[in-house]
Formats: structure tokens, C-alpha cells, sequence
């Protein structure tokens, strides 16, 4: 699947590569932003209350 | 391994399908450089499928260990950014109450044995710092109304607001992570009978002395009562009551520390000998 999608990355090497750590940034950033503080509510870690 | 080599052998040459699997790499290479979908071609739908799925797992896997980095270690380094600059703000505004206070009268409701207490604040308002020296010489966090994911996961130590103010005759009880988003409260089983925990408000420094700890399920609301675990008695002490996670990393239980308030001090007498260093660090920090 990755290498699907390398394959089919525009450009030369050196562009499909940056192309690559631009699409990891925004996942990165998509994961951090939204993903993750959602994922957190169902982590038992942060149960810090009495009766809730 | 000689022979295993030769048992499988047959194998190889017989299944053509299979056949690159072996002896097939040399061609394959060949194949790749000269054209470059050729081995792609070849390969059956299944093969794709195991392969897709396989690198979703090893997706997901990754994904999972990130969520464990950002939850573990990320959050507080968030947490602690906001709660340093909530500590920032709190200097800042009491470096402008002075002006408008007149501290001669201060020392009077002190001698008077009249302790100031605020009142209720509006969620989401700093209004305290909390000096514990057991949890080491920079230990200064904020104190936020409420207690909702969004006072806790943000600024640290919440209040309950149903439960009194510094000061008050009753139960000032506070909230806070032992883990994750700043995790405020991770020492929290560290702390010695005796050991001073100092709030600070606009009004002065309040030394509460730890008394004890104690273990209960989540769902023990009577921890809050102005009596702690005795709803409807009377309060006589000026308790101060702090409730995280237990265990470490887990959410079965609650751990709840209990301070019994000492003694008061106006600003203008300046903090606490203990935290005297810590507290002027602070104040310089923020000014």
C-alpha cells in the first residue's frame, strides 16, 4: 500500500520524499490535534474526580 | 539445514506459481530494473489484500505507540506550558492588587485571628498557587475553579466548587491528574505527615499540614463533605483535601490526602520562610 503510494508520488525521488515527510507531518498533526484528545476520553488515566 | 534446504526444494520447482519465492530472486531483480511493474503483475489479489492488511496493523500499531507518547508525555509538556502561564497571570494581577490595598489593615485582620477567605469564583478562574515542597522546590501550580476535563486537562489542580474556599471552616478540596496533562498530582502518595502545603491567594499565604491518606472508590463523594467521609457534622477545621487516580497508570480507586489548615499569613508579610526562595523565584519569573 505505501509503496503503491510512493509509486504514485509526482516527481522525482528527491520530491516523492519530501512529498512523503509533508504527508506524515499532516497525518502527525491531524492524529495530534483531533484524533488523539478524542482516543484520551477513553483512557482511564484521566479519571482524577470523586464521582464522576 | 543442508537438508532442509533439499526437502523444500521440490517444492519450490513444483508449485510455479511459488516460483519466485526461491531461486526466483535473481530473475525478479533483473525483472525490476529492466521493468519496473513486472513483479507487481504477477502478484494474485490475495497476495495484495495480505499485504494492504498487514501494513494497516503495522499503521495501527504505530498509531497506538504515538497515542501512548502524546498521552504520557506530550500532555504535560501542554499542560505545564498553560499552567506556567496561568501562574504568570495570577503574579501579574497581584502585582497590581497592592496598589488599590492597603496592607496596614491586612496585618490588623490578622492579629485580629480574622482569616480571609474568597469567594466562590467562576469556572475556569485562577485564583490560587499551590506550593508543595515535597514535591520539590519548583513545585508551583495553579489552583482553577472546577473541576471539568477542560479546568483539569489544562491548568492542573481543579476546585471542587461545591467544597469551601482556602481558609473557609470546611473542606477545601482540589482535583487533579496523577498521570497525563501535567500530571499535578503524581507524588501525591510521597507525601510525610507533617509535610506543609502552602496556597496562595490575593489575600495572603495559607499553611495547611498533611495529615493523612486515604484510599476509597470513585464514588466516594463523602471525601468532600466540610467533615471529610462525615456528610451533615459540623465543620470545626479548616481542612484541605486533595483526590487523584490510584494506582499510578490506573482508575479503580481514588487517593485522597488530607491537610488541616496551620496558619495564615497576610501578603504583606511576605511567604512562608519555606517556600520564601521559591516564591520570590516566581514572582521574578513572571515580572
Amino acid at each position: 500500500m505505501y509503496a503503491f503510494i510512493f509509486r504514485h508520488l509526482p516527481g522525482p525521488l528527491w520530491l516523492r520524499i519530501i512529498w512523503v515527510i509533508l504527508l506524515v507531518a499532516a497525518a502527525l498533526v491531524v492524529l495530534v490535534t483531533w484524533v488523539f484528545p478524542w482516543l484520551s476520553q477513553f483512557s482511564p488515566l484521566t479519571d482524577s474526580t470523586i464521582g464522576t | 539445514m543442508n537438508r532442509r534446504y533439499e526437502a523444500e526444494q521440490p517444492f519450490g520447482r513444483q508449485g510455479e506459481g511459488l516460483s519466485n519465492l526461491g531461486g526466483g530472486i535473481a530473475v525478479t531483480r533483473r525483472d525490476r530494473s529492466q521493468r519496473p511493474s513486472a513483479r507487481r503483475r504477477r502478484r494474485s489479489f490475495l497476495q495484495i489484500a495480505a499485504q494492504v492488511f498487514g501494513e494497516l496493523l503495522i499503521t495501527a500499531g504505530v498509531i497506538l505507540l504515538l497515542f501512548v507518547a502524546w498521552q504520557l508525555w506530550w500532555t504535560n509538556v501542554e499542560s505545564n506550558a498553560k499552567q506556567d502561564q496561568a501562574v504568570e497571570e495570577f503574579f501579574a494581577d497581584l502585582g497590581e492588587n497592592p496598589v488599590t490595598q492597603e496592607p496596614e489593615e491586612d496585618i490588623q485582620t490578622s492579629g485580629g485571628d480574622q482569616i480571609p477567605v474568597l469567594e466562590t469564583m467562576a469556572p475556569g478562574e485562577t485564583f490560587a498557587v499551590i506550593y508543595i515542597p515535597r514535591f520539590g522546590d519548583n513545585y508551583t501550580r495553579p489552583v482553577t475553579s472546577g473541576v471539568t476535563t477542560a479546568v483539569l486537562d489544562n491548568l492542573g489542580l481543579g476546585h471542587y466548587p461545591e467544597t469551601g474556599m482556602p481558609g473557609a471552616v470546611g473542606n477545601f478540596a482540589l482535583a487533579g491528574h496523577r498521570q497525563t496533562n501535567g500530571a499535578v498530582l503524581d507524588d501525591i502518595h510521597t507525601l510525610v505527615p507533617g509535610d506543609r502545603i502552602y496556597v496562595q491567594t490575593q489575600d495572603g499565604f495559607y499553611s495547611y499540614v498533611y495529615r493523612n491518606t486515604q484510599i476509597v472508590l470513585p464514588d466516594r463523594v463523602d471525601v468532600l463533605a466540610p467533615v471529610p467521609t462525615r456528610p451533615g457534622v459540623e465543620p470545626e477545621e479548616r481542612m484541605l483535601t486533595l483526590t487523584s487516580c490510584n494506582p499510578r497508570f490506573g482508575a479503580q480507586e481514588r487517593i485522597i490526602a488530607y491537610a488541616v489548615m496551620e496558619s495564615f499569613q497576610p501578603l504583606a508579610d511576605g511567604p512562608p520562610d519555606e517556600i520564601a526562595a521559591q516564591v520570590a523565584d516566581v514572582a521574578a519569573g513572571s515580572a
